[in-house]
């Protein structure tokens, strides 16, 4: 497919970031590591930025820790990678070769076919399998660096229609989340699902396709800033260089072609200090050149930088003004790069930094469909049957994915692959997320979960509002109450003003003693029958959708 | 329980539901019964608006509406926060019977005949828990009953259904009902969703009311939050329609300064005038839970009630003036309602502690003026258990105003209630006739006729009453509102006078109230018991 002409009217607006703006909120905090307070806050904000949400659990577990302990071990996965996808689905009579062979509650993973309703349906297995995924996160950051290094490298699954090859691109970048960025562009070069998506299959000698050689630079790694100046005829080199590979219809791998492969020598700008990379011949040919090539661009300054900024849109805010350029991204992108790449290095020195828990930098992020509906999941500790109940597990799963889509966020199914745009446009960037048809849907859901949940296979999952109340320290003061909760629900808190007033309407139903919900409470705790549960149940429920339906709640 | 439930246990067990319409199984019906015919009428016709004014906390009734002519015994109950005789406001139209002279506002509302006050509204087996007692009040439950939707949420959901989908839209450009306050309550709680928009909610109309806004910070997350507000409010459905409503009301009446209902009743008058076709209007004040000093020492007519019901009763005036200098005071009635009264008797810091039932005022150049009901019973000794025992039901009310203010059919209005006080629900003289043109208005032929012998009694007595025909019900209540037993439940042919024994062997010694309810008339009738 041709996407040229659809992705240059999107990348003429990209514009090399401001510097002569003048935001009364500008910040001049660096990279240096941040020394002040580390209390529950912090951690909240941290957990945030780097899982779905923070959960109470999660909040209590990382408190015990310092800061630098706490990134370390976000950084420093231990638990064992989730199961993978299983076949949920009952196969479409429609299909034309069936998946008989796989039986309901066993992987398709590693199951070769071709039948555009089986995979079609093994697409829409993969989404609720992530989500899931997404649902039940290990304490770490693997999760979001996935969704983010998925969307930087911008696929979509509907017009890769295999639903095994995106898989196996989903599980190669899982691998590769915490690794080393450049020799991820290494593999993914060379992933099915890219291939196919960007044509690299089709790219050969005699007629060379250029579509996944430009994104590598445009897209990938080098990026469009004001310092890249690479031309449209290394694009063309490059195109070059990787010729030849090929898609293996029977083994889903990828396979190198020597007989398709461009061989000749191919010559770069100045801007790659007039680089030539050998033309190969023979079985290695393919490997050989795409090192050569990856050599050469990651040699350059720009890579890091530009991936930099992409890593710090995603994890700080979207404004990158001069004095971020000068103070985070510059030596970010040293560390970066001295580091060869290494993703962990450059990210443990952004998350530890003064900068991202300067307070002009926290509660700005708004947040994706994901983190709000996962994060709005895991923060309410909602509880689910076990994972053992597949069938139930995956109808809630696709039913929080269709929240998703509708609100803007399809997972794996970019708008195209620039990704999605909330992390590119200009000039709105994560304001993109918010518009007059998803925002009363992001209010919509979190009602839904707190009124009524879901039932797949009668059984209920929604928002346990005494439950989570139960997790916090001092439920039965409705001051403490509130403010508890605000501080794990919003990041920019109310005003002592607004506090008492909801506290009134709300717990206390119009009565001015605080000692009439303290009562409740205690009458529930001691005796939980039905009637004094939902008296206060009654309450919570008000008060947090309330809560969710607030602007701050939008933010994190 | 849901409404749907309610319905769904007025029908025969083994009847099949294949057909809803709007939550209601119709099929199971005839086609010509009224309540299939109601449900294909659509939305019903109004311009009607209802103002509900909660008094938070449990309004000390007692002292608000004063029995005159039962001076005595009221007086001896509460010697401490008593108001003194002479300075009990009489009322047009009413003997025996005074309000709080903090009330000159109400009172002259009764003089231009556009107030009423019933007595003595309440339920059996009261609550004494505010949290519990309101949530009974705004769901229209039975006491011993957990209903997380509003009456008056129900009802907006059989004339819209479906909502929020859908809407606005040409038929209901504006908001079903408004609440006036931070958030939307019980009471306009729909089966699923809230019917109610809030207007100081902060994501909507932060200028409009004297809501609370709080600022933006000048950071990153100040200008996000910033642009999230801004899309919430024109996300918001109905901002336009409010806004153009508030602009266009210029110019009103005067309303007291310092009174929090007072302000909140002239938005409301603000938005009917400029043309919202919202029904429902709901306010709140706040303070009357009155434990203690309710009264000032050396002057029980000044003090904390007294300012809580003098501002309510300003309110009130200062609405009601502006509604007719706006022209559209025949389109708005208005009520004041508590989750509980207080007993009968004060306690040693001259205050009062929670109790059942309390009269509840109704205002509106619509309503039907004067008063409802009789002086509370008041015992020559009051105990510290002793409460006023309840005349109407507080369903009644809500009842009445839906058949012959919002126009409803009776089968309809029945199927918001529980099922099983539906037979018990009267039909209440509240709204003057001919306001829905195809609605019979009750009349009200008040023929008290109950009385008890031997009385007083040791182990039975033989309950004499007269019904005039229909649905007759007779219950014995104890003095804390508890339905002790229900004598009599069925219709008569026509009138007749007829006669139950009371057998009250097992129960203790002291006052038990009689209550005969036949149609819209219903009369208490205290009886006796003492030992052998």
């Amino acid at each position: 497919m041709d996407r040229r002409e659809f992705l240059a009217a999107h990348r003429n607006r990209h514009k090399v970031e401001d510097s002569g703006s003048s935001k009364p909120f500008r910040t001049l905090s660096g990279i240096n590591p941040y020394t002040g307070t580390w209390s529950e806050n912090e951690v909240i904000h941290l957990l945030k930025r780097t899982m779905f949400g923070a959960a109470k659990a999660d909040i209590d577990y990382f408190k015990t820790k310092t800061l630098s302990q706490a990134v370390d071990e976000l950084l420093t996965p231990t638990a064992p990678a989730p199961a993978i996808p299983i076949k949920e689905y009952v196969t479409s009579v429609s299909a034309a070769n069936p998946d008989g062979n796989i039986a309901q509650g066993t992987t398709w993973v590693n199951d070769i076919n071709g039948d555009g309703t089986v995979q079609s349906q093994r697409r829409a297995s993969y989404k609720k399998w992530w989500v899931g995924v997404m649902v039940n996160q290990d304490r770490s950051i693997r999760e979001k660096l996935l969704m983010f290094l998925i969307d930087h490298f911008g696929n979509e699954t509907v017009d890769v229609g295999n639903a095994n090859w995106i898989y196996k691109q989903h599980d190669l970048i899982r691998q590769n989340v915490l690794g080393n960025f450049k020799q991820l562009v290494d593999a993914i070069t060379k992933d099915v699902s890219m291939l196919r998506y960007l044509n690299g299959y089709l790219n050969n000698a005699s007629a060379p396709d250029e579509n996944y050689g430009r994104e590598l630079m445009e897209l990938f790694t080098i990026g469009k800033g004001p310092d890249s100046k690479y031309t449209e005829s290394d694009v063309k080199e490059a195109a070059k260089v990787l010729t030849g590979w090929q898609i293996n219809g029977t083994t889903y791998n990828s396979m190198f072609t020597p007989s398709r492969h461009s061989t000749v020598n191919k010559t770069f700008s100045s801007f790659f200090g007039n680089t030539v990379i050998t033309g190969r011949t023979g079985a290695t040919a393919g490997q050989l050149e795409l090192t050569d090539l990856l050599n050469m661009i990651f040699a350059q300054q720009e890579p890091a930088k530009f991936i930099v900024r992409k890593f710090y849109r995603w994890f700080v805010y979207y404004d990158i003004d001069a004095a971020v350029e000068a103070n985070v991204i510059t030596p970010l992108a040293d560390i970066f790069r001295t580091n060869n790449y290494q993703i962990v290095p450059m990210l443990a020195a952004l998350l530890k930094s003064e900068h991202f828990f300067d307070v002009m930098n926290r509660g700005c992020y708004i947040k994706t469909p994901a983190d709000h509906i996962i994060g709005s999941i895991r923060e309410m500790n909602t509880q689910f049957p076990s994972l053992t109940d597949w069938s139930t597990n995956y109808g809630m799963w696709s039913l929080f994915n269709n929240w998703m889509v509708n609100m803007g966020q399809n997972l794996h199914d970019p708008p195209n692959v620039s990704g999605m745009p909330p992390y590119y446009q200009e000039p709105s960037f994560h304001e993109l997320w918010i518009n007059s048809d998803s925002l009363p849907k992001r209010n919509q859901f979190t009602d839904t979960m707190i009124l009524n949940g879901y039932s797949v296979n009668n059984i209920r999952v929604q928002f346990n509002c005494v439950a989570f109340a139960q997790l916090l320290p001092n439920p039965g003061n409705p001051n403490d109450l509130i403010d508890d909760a605000l501080r794990i629900f919003f990041r920019n808190d109310l005003s002592a003003q607004s506090k008492a007033q909801i506290k009134t309407q709300i717990l206390l139903t119009g009565q001015q003693w605080d000692y009439y919900w303290a009562n409740a409470w205690a009458a529930y705790t001691s005796n939980p029958t039905t009637a004094n549960f939902n008296t206060i149940n009654a309450r919570l429920k008000s008060l947090f959708q309330y809560f969710f339906n607030l602007s701050e709640y939008q933010l994190m | 329980m849901k409404r749907k439930d309610f319905l769904l246990s007025t029908l025969p067990a083994a009847a099949i539901l294949p057909e809803v319409i709007n939550g209601y199984s119709v099929k199971a019906l005839n086609e010509n019964s009224p309540l299939v015919q109601a449900l294909m009428r659509g939305l019903t016709l109004t311009d009607h608006v209802l103002v509900i004014i909660q008094l938070s906390g449990g309004n000390d009734g007692l002292n608000m509406v004063l029995p005159i002519s039962d001076y005595t015994n009221y007086y001896n109950a509460r010697t401490n926060i008593a108001i003194a005789q002479n300075k009990i406001l009489t009322l047009a139209g009413v003997s025996g019977t005074g309000i709080h002279p903090a009330m000159t506002g109400l009172q002259s509302l009764f003089t231009d005949g556009k107030a009423k006050v019933i007595q003595a509204v309440g339920y059996p087996q009261p609550n004494f828990s505010h949290f519990r007692a309101t949530d009974i009040w705004m769901s229209g439950s039975n006491s011993d009953q957990e209903v997380y939707n509003g009456w008056a949420g129900r009802y907006l959901n059989y004339e819209y259904p479906n909502f929020p989908t859908g809407y606005p839209n040409s038929n209901m450009p504006d908001p079903l009902a408004i609440q006036i306050g931070s958030t939307t309550t019980l009471t306009t709680q729909g089966p699923s969703v809230n019917m109610a928009m809030s207007i100081t909610n902060p994501t909507s109309f932060y200028n409009l009311v004297t809501g609370v806004v709080d600022p933006v910070p000048n950071t990153k997350a100040g200008k996000e939050l910033k642009f999230i507000r801004t899309i919430n409010q024109q996300t918001q459905k109905y901002a336009t329609s409010i806004k153009n409503a508030a602009n266009a009301v210029t110019q009103q009446s005067t309303y007291p300064s310092n009174n929090s209902l007072a302000d909140q009743l002239k938005i409301v008058a603000r938005l009917v005038k400029g043309g919202l076709k919202t029904r429902i209007y709901m306010t709140s004040f706040g303070g009357f839970d009155t434990h203690s000093v309710q009264v000032t020492n050396g002057d029980t007519s000044i003090g904390a009630h007294a300012t809580l019901l003098g501002r309510v009763s300003d309110a009130i005036k200062a609405f009601q003036d502006d509604l007719k200098y706006l022209g559209v005071e025949d389109r708005v009635i208005g009520m004041t309602y508590s989750e509980f009264g207080r007993r009968i008797k004060s306690n040693s810091s001259t205050g009062t502690d929670h109790g059942s039932a309390a009269p509840m005022f109704l205002f509106g150049s619509k309503i039907v003026p004067g008063m409802l009901g009789t002086n509370p019973t008041i015992p020559t000794v009051a105990t510290v258990n002793d409460n006023v025992p309840m005349q109407y039901d507080f369903r009644s009310i809500y009842s009445s105003i839906m058949q012959n203010w919002f126009c409803l059919d009776k089968t309809v209005v029945d199927g918001l209630f529980p099922p099983n006080i539906n037979n018990q629900l009267q039909n209440l003289p509240i709204v003057k006739p001919g306001s829905c043109t195809n609605t019979t208005p009750p009349s009200g032929n008040i023929d008290k006729v109950i009385w008890n012998s031997p009385a007083p009694y040791s182990k039975n007595t033989t309950i004499y009453f007269k019904t005039q025909g229909g649905h007759t019900l007779l219950q014995i209540f104890d003095t804390l509102g508890r339905l002790i037993t229900t004598l009599i439940e069925k219709d008569y042919a026509g009138p007749v006078s007829d006669q139950i024994q009371f057998n009250a062997e097992r129960l203790p010694t002291g006052i038990y109230y009689a209550r005969l309810q036949n149609g819209i008339n219903q009369t208490v009738w205290p009886m006796l018991k003492v030992r052998e």
